[in-house]
């Protein structure tokens, strides 16, 4: 049987504001798991804390709301237990590129398979509009009383040097383009991060809608490949992750999305599995698991 | 064997080998039908700082050390004389000489030289052995004499021969283990370390007879035994209830529990991951928890101080098959890393902000750290709340012969799992139910999805704000508490060793175990009193009831822990409102011996001492060992 959008949605009311970007993001998850036709029952999503935070709830497939900064560590152990399962983590950016930021460089690190999408705005929404790490020093949004005193994080590059296989961009307001981007890396095989501009209508009055559709552009219709395509050739590698750094330092005049960088290589799950022999199927039951024969461990004590 | 026991302690820098030698003899005692006690005292240092092992060895099954050495082997001078010349300042100890009994033994190398004036006593056996000349000897067979400079590291099995000979103890049983230890391409090794053994051996013989009145003699005993240490006690006890996620950050002395996993995941399909700092660590246990396998992180104090929230979102989320393992080390902070101590014990009580049930236990030995770390997933599953496993450095690291596990009647319970009815069922992840418990899926089941959240929610797992639904959702949470309390059976939750009424009382957790039980069968024969030792295994739920009854029958009551303030005693004041008069503390790093026990409970009784602190006897005088 074929899935419609509407077989991904709950019934909970979305509570963000309105013309909220957050909006746009759920439209394009509704859509891309509809484009892909996954079993409501074989994704499950999971977020951190704060407006982003409540995406599950939205969403008709198993939905997991963790704590602040935690989402990755929880989606991936959730991953390496059950590996059939499609895997989603989403948050804002404070709680990935803040109070998460270990996480978000060690996920890279680990290359499992799973998306995780960041709602960045660069600012602490539920909280009430603190500054977040993606907010430029010397900004002052309404919300904020005096300027911005730190410099701002790069997530594209960051994630270039933590090692995501997979580093994308997208616009809450381009719902279209995001969805294509979210298929592509739900797809993936490995970590993909997509950082979504955001606008936060509420409290981020300088990096708003108007401010991004003025400026974004499409990387891939300027003919930007992205993709490693000898992903053995570390030259290669190297070259495109150089690419890559630049586009993501393009942010004045003109602000590209799309996909900057994108490499297959083994996956964290790929080397599990060259290990346990097993391993592959949900743990839960996995019968040999419950039936260990401790005798040679034993005798190794005796 | 002429005395009840014999005591041997090996002492060097780290990264001599002090360990393989101990745990080489260890091995040979066990395989011998000897029941053995052993354990290490080390420095968080690589290689240089001073440790020992000591091993006890008797024909009777043992728990624990004594002070008492009978026979000491240094590897170096300080190992005899103690640090000064590192440390003029604030020398960290003295040596160990003094811990030796009149007329035992020394074993240290001939090229220190004369140090009988340094000794500042002389009621022992000298036996001074040429260490390098024993190895330069030992390499003479295979043409390496001239590179004996280079097998520097085989100090450690001439101090092994030397041993053996004094003790008069089977050289084969030894030859036996070293072998096993040198597989492969390694085995050339085992050679050179056997030859080693033998030179010094009989050198010893020759030079010095054979009339040490301490000897070990191996015998035949009944039944299988092992000799195991607790790190591994508890990872066997994990893979037989079907571990499937280990999580871990390295940590002293908590990650040996998780490389030894990890050296056999191939062979039983468990996943070990180090992850990035201990918050991840909890974080992807709770995911797997989620995700329906057994889950399981192993740390210690500083690292679980990094869990709180992960062991309040499990909590709130009713994650299934969650276990946490705390190894306590000497605190607060980094405190001593690589020294025991039991003063988490608050800590794992309150493991996180806001009311929420969950449940700690404290195994007292490895027997009970295989079972107890076993039977706590089925409770995790049962009950989906954290389940808090309480252990120490003590038992992580204190080798010790015990029969065989048997695992036949170990049964795996993963608790009450939802009946999927057909597509989109309708189910709720956090039913309200009278039990309290919500029926588990796993995630991934056809027909079914579910939502859970770290906020308060309402029974679909959706944020829920409302007054009802909190209540509903608190006293369900809460109900399983109750629930645990009620069907866990007494005998998980305490132990009276001895006999049920008894003039004296001991009262103790965990590791003090071993020490008391040993203590037991001496004070009974040294005061005339009969005694009994209330062993606390489960701290919550409290088995308040009969705990007070006991306490409140009894005699006299003395409370036992390796810690600053008396912890259990204060959790059964709470509780039971019970107040323990007399407290025997330790809390310089170092586990109780079964000499302090004595002189504790003999300090509490004949002086009436509420406060008895126990420093070991790194820093004073040996406790002499009772005579009848």
């Amino acid at each position: 049987m074929a899935y419609a959008v509407k077989d991904y949605k709950t019934e909970v009311w979305v509570d963000w504001c309105p013309g909220c970007g957050d909006f746009g993001i759920l439209n394009a998850i509704h859509q891309a798991l509809a484009a892909l036709q996954l079993p409501p029952h074989k994704v499950a999503v999971f977020s951190g804390i704060g407006c982003s935070g409540k995406t599950p709830h939205y969403i008709g497939t198993y939905g997991i709301h963790t704590l602040h900064g935690r989402v990755l560590p929880v989606a991936t152990g959730f991953k390496l237990a059950n590996p059939e399962m499609t895997v989603i983590a989403v948050g804002g950016d404070g709680d990935g590129y803040g109070i998460g930021a270990g996480y978000f460089l060690a996920a890279g690190r680990r290359n499992v398979d799973l998306t995780y999408i960041v709602y960045n705005n660069g600012v602490y929404g539920l909280t009430k509009g603190q500054a977040s790490p993606t907010l430029p020093k010397g900004v002052q949004t309404k919300s904020l009383p005096e300027p911005n005193l730190m410099e701002a994080l790069n997530p594209i590059a960051v994630a270039l040097g933590a090692g995501y296989t997979f580093i994308a961009r997208g616009y809450a307001y381009d719902v279209r383009h995001l969805r294509d981007l979210i298929v592509a890396a739900i797809q993936h095989r490995g970590t993909a991060l997509i950082d979504v501009l955001q606008p936060c209508p509420t409290y981020n009055n300088i990096y708003t809608r108007e401010y991004y559709n003025a400026r974004v552009y499409k990387l891939e219709e300027t003919g930007y490949d992205p993709v490693v395509h000898n992903p053995t050739d570390e030259k290669e590698i190297v070259e495109k992750k150089a690419q890559a750094l630049l586009k993501a330092y393009e942010n004045g005049d003109r602000i590209p999305i799309g996909i900057f960088y994108r490499v297959e290589r083994p996956t964290l799950e790929d080397e599990l599995a060259a290990r346990l022999p097993h391993w592959g199927k949900a743990l839960a039951d996995l019968e040999p698991i419950y039936q260990r024969d401790l005798t040679p461990l034993l005798d190794e004590l005796r | 064997m002429p005395k009840r026991f014999v005591s041997w302690m090996i002492g060097g820098p780290q990264g001599s080998g002090i360990n393989v030698a101990a745990e080489t003899l260890a091995k040979a005692f066990s395989r011998g039908g000897l029941y053995v006690f052993a354990n290490i005292e080390y420095h968080s240092n690589i290689m240089g700082k001073h440790s020992y092992y000591r091993v006890r060895v008797s024909e009777d099954p043992i728990h624990a050390p004594v002070e008492e050495v009978h026979l000491l082997a240094a590897l170096d001078e300080e190992t005899l004389f103690g640090d000064h010349h590192h440390n003029p300042e604030f020398p960290t100890h003295h040596g160990h000489v003094h811990e030796v009994v009149p007329g035992g033994g020394i074993i240290y190398d001939a090229d220190l030289g004369d140090i009988r004036d340094r000794l500042k006593r002389d009621d022992l056996r000298l036996y001074p052995v040429p260490y390098f000349e024993m190895i330069r000897r030992a390499l003479e067979p295979f043409g390496k004499a001239a590179e004996y400079r280079q097998y520097d590291i085989m100090r450690n099995t001439v101090a092994l021969g030397a041993t053996l000979a004094v003790l008069d103890y089977d050289f084969d049983l030894v030859a036996e283990v070293i072998r096993e230890q040198f597989k492969g391409r390694r085995a050339r090794l085992a050679d050179l370390n056997i030859q080693a053994l033998r030179v010094t051996y009989d050198y010893v013989h020759e030079h010095f007879g054979n009339d040490f009145p301490w000897k070990v003699r191996r015998r035949e005993r009944r039944g299988d035994h092992i000799l195991i240490r607790g790190v591994q006690a508890v990872a066997l006890g994990k893979l037989q209830a079907g571990l499937g996620v280990q999580t871990y950050y390295p940590i002293s002395p908590a990650t040996d529990e998780s490389t030894y996993l990890e050296a056999v995941q191939s062979k039983y399909n468990v996943v070990v991951i180090q992850t990035e700092d201990e918050i991840s660590a909890i974080n992807m246990a709770v995911g797997a928890a989620h995700a329906g396998a057994r889950a399981s992180t192993s740390t210690a104090g500083p690292g679980f101080a990094l869990m709180p929230e992960g062991i309040g979102f499990a909590a709130i989320t009713e994650a299934p098959g969650l276990v946490v393992f705390l190894y306590q080390r000497g605190g607060p902070s980094t405190g001593l890393p690589t020294r025991t101590e039991q003063a988490d014990l608050g800590f794992a009580l309150h493991p996180a902000h806001g009311e929420f049930p969950h449940i700690v236990i404290a195994p007292g030995d490895v027997v009970e750290a295989f079972y107890d770390s076993f039977e706590a997933f089925n409770w995790a599953d049962r009950y989906q709340m954290p389940v808090i496993v309480l252990v120490d450095k003590y038992l992580a690291s204190s080798y010790i012969a015990v029969p065989r596990f048997e695992t036949r009647h170990l049964v795996i319970d993963r608790g009450i799992r939802y009946q999927p009815a057909g597509q989109r069922d309708g189910y709720l992840r956090h039913a309200v139910t009278e039990s309290g418990i919500s029926p588990w899926v796993v995630p991934g089941t056809e027909g079914v999805v579910f939502w859970t959240t770290s906020d308060e929610h309402n029974p679909k797992g959706h944020i829920s704000e409302g007054v009802l639904h909190r209540m509903e959702q608190m006293d369900k949470r809460m109900r399983k508490l109750e629930l645990a309390a009620r069907e866990i059976p007494d005998s998980k939750k305490f132990t009276l060793h001895g006999p049920a009424e008894a003039q004296v009382t001991l009262v103790g957790w965990g590791t003090t175990k071993g020490a008391i039980l040993d203590a037991l069968e001496e004070l009974s024969a040294l005061n005339g009193l009969t005694f009994n030792f209330l062993q606390i295994r489960m701290m919550r739920p409290f088995p308040a009831e009969p705990v007070g009854a006991i306490l409140r029958r009894a005699r006299r009551v003395i409370l036992i822990e390796n810690n600053y303030s008396g912890q259990l005693g204060n959790l059964i004041r709470e509780m039971t409102g019970f107040r323990i008069p007399h407290r025997v503390l330790k809390y310089d790093g170092r586990p109780f011996t079964v000499n302090e026990i004595l002189e504790g409970v003999r300090r509490a009784l004949e002086n009436d001492e509420e406060r008895i602190v126990m420093i070991s006897s790194e820093a004073r005088e040996v406790i002499p060992w009772p005579t009848r």
